[in-house]
């Protein structure tokens, strides 16, 4: 009782009092199924702010006005069905309902769907992505293709459902059957930009010739729908992949009033899908027709220039003149001059003759005589005139040679012959007293010589008192050789005395003379 | 120059044109102008050919999961 006392009677005594006390989770839970029970279905306009794409293909992003933020969430099979993602900066009008994340005491609006708030937001979203696509250069008109005038297959990027196929294919059939190959694709909806992209992308990869023919064309085409409807055809995938293709592409999304991305990347937009098969093809019957008024032109143009051949040929034959008259004027011509001719000849002599009568005529032989008489009388008359000029010329010319002659004086020879002769005596005095001179010279250096010869050699020697002796007929210079001699001769001034050699008898001639021992007269040689 | 038989209709039209266009100024030697026909008649024929064999065939393709083709088959009461 004294709990319940102590409980009651203080209700303002403590913090929380008698009032329930909730656990974290209970009123976590608590606030959860009142917002939810309140905000079960709601409609939210707001701004998206940031926005995540997570891994898990779960879409995060944030709603804001000016003052408060709102966490909202998509999930992936939510996301999957939205017609437009919703991107930063993008006015939304987003329905779901509110929850709440008691993990992080959050509350979240999980986003069923959501559409642009109002065309104006969206048109200004449409207008940036484009001209970020234009900046790239991907909508340059110098990147169109020129569509080829008669494709073998058209390769169409459509719904295989559906009234657009049906008036594509219709219009074909009127114009030009051709081959159509359909790369069935979503039209609207998340699967659709990505599908198309992927088609367009697709029917490029094929190889030409391979088990699925490659289209020479490509249409893309969807019929009229909300500006949501055709979003796809906004995306930038499909824009990227239809400004890549190599085929060339007809876009026809939508009505004619309809503008969407993929126009402006497109070779060639067509309002409608009938009129890209307008596009596409020319019209055969037309062509068939043309074809046959080219024959027609052909075949007319051969037979007319052969017709005109044919006229100017017989035109030119009838010109032609006929060769009889070619000749004609010039035989005629013949003709007379052939009877002219004998005519002309026997006048012709005639005239001559009488010409040569009258020239004749003045020829005489007194013509001749008188000729020769005068030119006798002027060669006798320069004949007359000859001695008297030989007479003048000699006389002329042997005065002119005793003139010569007079200058001629013998005198100067004869002085010269003098001074010659003058000269050539003095020359051979003076040769004669030169060759005395150098034989005087030459005998007295002969005596000089034959002086010194003497003074020198070993005779004058023995003048003062030296002998020579020799020893057998040689000169002997040492007692030892002179003792071996078997004869000695000694030599004096005046003369030669042979002395027995010791080796025959006993020397006495050798001491005569003492002092000239024999090694001192050697030395003297 | 491309063989008549491997020209495409549009090729072989704008010969065909040129052709006709120097025969019709007529100003051609006979030998040429024949030459000419020959040849205008042959691309005409080539032409007529193009435009006989024109033929609907309709087909749609099959893709696999990952969305790659793998076939086509006919589409019929379009």
């Amino acid at each position: 009782m004294s709990d319940l006392f102590e409980d009651d009677a203080s209700p303002d005594a403590g913090p929380g009092g008698n009032a329930h006390e909730f656990s974290v989770g209970e009123i976590s839970g608590a606030v959860k199924r009142l917002i939810e029970g309140e905000f079960g279905q709601v409609r939210v306009r707001g701004e998206v702010g940031r926005c995540v794409l997570a891994r898990t293909g779960h879409l995060y992003f944030d709603l804001k006005d000016d003052r408060a933020v709102l966490a909202a969430v998509s999930w992936k099979g939510q996301v999957a069905r939205m017609s437009v993602r919703p991107e930063e900066g993008m006015e939304v009008v987003a329905t779901g309902r509110l929850t709440t994340y008691a993990g992080q005491s959050k509350y979240q609006l999980i986003v069923d769907d959501i559409r642009p708030a109002g065309a104006g937001a969206l048109m200004a979203m449409l207008e940036k992505r484009r001209a970020a696509l234009q900046a790239e250069g991907l909508f340059d008109p110098a990147r169109k293709k020129k569509l080829p005038y008669l494709p073998e297959v058209i390769g169409v990027v459509t719904s295989p459902s559906g009234a657009v196929i049906r008036d594509i294919l219709h219009r074909l059939r009127d114009r030009f059957p051709r081959k159509v190959l359909i790369w069935p694709v979503a039209v609207q909806g998340e699967k659709c930009a990505p599908e198309v992209a992927r088609a367009i992308a697709g029917f490029n990869a094929l190889s030409p010739g391979g088990a699925i023919p490659r289209p020479d064309l490509i249409i893309v085409a969807r019929g009229g729908g909300s500006i949501e409807d055709l979003w796809g055809f906004n995306e930038e995938a499909v824009v990227r992949a239809a400004a890549a293709s190599e085929i060339p592409l007809i876009s026809a999304v939508g009505h004619e009033t309809d503008t969407t991305l993929i126009d402006h990347a497109a070779d060639v937009r067509a309002p409608t899908p009938t009129a890209a098969a307008e596009l596409a093809v020319p019209v055969r019957l037309e062509l068939m027709a043309w074809t046959a008024e080219q024959g027609g032109r052909l075949r007319r143009a051969l037979t007319r220039g052969l017709a005109q051949r044919g006229q100017r040929l017989r035109d030119l034959s009838r010109a032609l003149p006929r060769p009889d008259s070619l000749t004609e004027n010039a035989r005629q011509r013949l003709d007379r001059a052939d009877a002219g001719l004998e005519a002309a000849l026997t006048q012709m002599v005639a005239m001559r003759r009488l010409q040569l009568s009258r020239t004749a005529g003045k020829l005489h032989p007194a013509l001749l005589t008188q000729r020769v008489d005068a030119a006798r009388s002027r060669l006798a008359e320069k004949a007359g005139l000859l001695p008297r000029a030989l007479t003048t010329l000699t006389e002329r010319r042997g005065a002119r040679l005793d003139r010569a002659a007079a200058r001629l004086r013998p005198a100067g020879l004869e002085r010269d012959l003098a001074q010659a002769r003058r000269n050539l005596t003095g020359l051979m005095q003076r040769l004669r007293s030169a060759a005395r001179n150098a034989e005087d010279r030459r005998a007295r250096k002969l005596e000089a010589l034959e002086r010194l010869r003497l003074s020198v050699g070993y005779t004058e020697t023995l003048k003062r008192g030296y002998a020579v002796v020799r020893g057998d007929g040689h000169v002997v210079t040492t007692a030892e050789a002179a003792g071996a001699a078997t004869a000695l001769e000694i030599e004096f001034r005046d003369g030669r005395l042979p002395v027995a050699g010791r080796g025959a008898t006993p020397p006495a001639a050798p001491k005569k003379r003492g002092r000239g021992t024999p090694d001192d007269q050697g030395s003297l040689f | 120059m491309t063989e008549t038989a491997d020209m495409s209709f549009e090729q072989a039209m704008a010969e065909l044109e040129k052709v006709v266009g120097q025969l019709d100024k007529g100003d051609v030697p006979l030998e040429e102008s024949i030459r000419l026909y020959q040849r205008g008649a042959e691309l005409k024929a080539h032409c007529e050919a193009k435009l006989e064999a024109a033929q609907e065939k309709v087909a749609a393709l099959m893709t696999d999961a990952e969305g790659n083709p793998t076939g086509t088959k006919a589409v019929e009461g379009l």
